[in-house]
């Protein structure tokens, strides 16, 4: 990490612009205490919380997140789940969860049959790069998934680094 | 200062799915902030949002720190009445801000 590497060795196949994101990651981690993000058993907790022992089916909805965000302060998203919203079959409940940032639920959208169509929009803080993930709880019981990764460049809660 | 927004259609046909869209202006401090000192800055959000459609609930929103400044909501309702939609955004330090919309159902 500390340098240029000779010409002759087999590092300089690193390119000087993937050598310079190595090193910002590097920065960017030795800067950022590891309590910054939830862990993976916060995550599966609280996803458990919500939907207990029932396993997501993949498939059925969509969330549309951007591929790529400057910064993660304002990042949009949209939940769309396949549903006709009767009476018999329609979605009770979605779920955001954030993985990536300090608390690993982002939101929570309690729907019904008279919300006519299941899709929400809003605009969501992402602390980092990551993989966020919808979940849709049917009224029949089963659970739906749909996940979206999305580059983040400049995380939020980053501010507070540069403020002195 | 903080006026919430709503979009919401004047007239609407009986049954139809008619979009609403919510924005209000509020920090949404996370609590994982620190300031100039390094003393943690307090969270401070909106942690609850309501829609009712003449009395009824139809929509509600639970939101967590990851939900950005001056949180935007667009759902959707089933026209189903003339009357009040009413908007409530809960603050965690127990201030509810409200705002209302009148609807025509031909």
């Amino acid at each position: 990490m500390n340098g240029i590497p000779s010409p002759t060795t087999p590092s300089a196949l690193i390119s000087r612009r993937t050598m310079l994101r190595q090193l910002g990651a590097g920065l960017l981690l030795a800067l950022w205490p590891a309590d910054r993000w939830a862990t993976p058993e916060a995550v599966q907790q609280a996803i458990h919380q919500r939907i207990g022992e029932r396993e997501p089916q993949p498939g059925g909805m969509t969330l549309t997140l951007p591929k790529i965000a400057e910064t993660g302060n304002s990042v949009p998203l949209t939940v769309a789940v396949d549903s006709l919203m009767t009476p018999g079959d329609h979605v009770l409940r979605i779920h955001v969860f954030v993985p990536g940032n300090p608390e690993p639920v982002a939101s929570t959208y309690h729907l019904g049959i008279r919300a006519g169509r299941a899709q929400i929009s809003t605009q969501i803080r992402l602390a980092r790069t990551q993989t966020v993930l919808a979940l849709a709880e049917m009224s029949d019981g089963s659970v739906r998934s749909d996940a979206a990764s999305i580059v983040v460049t400049l995380g939020a809660c980053v501010d507070e680094l540069w403020s002195d | 200062m903080t006026q919430p927004r709503i979009r919401v259609p004047s007239q609407a046909r009986k049954g139809e799915v008619i979009e609403i869209k919510t924005l209000i202006s509020h920090p949404m401090e996370t609590g994982h902030r620190r300031d100039t000192q390094g003393q943690l800055i307090p969270r401070h959000i909106i942690h609850t949002f309501t829609c009712t459609y003449n009395g009824a609930e139809v929509f509600r929103a639970d939101w967590h720190p990851a939900v950005a400044a001056n949180p935007y909501l667009a759902f959707y309702t089933v026209a189903t009445e003339s009357g009040r939609l009413n908007f409530q955004w809960i603050d965690d330090d127990g201030t509810v801000y409200t705002a209302e919309a009148e609807i025509t159902v031909v």
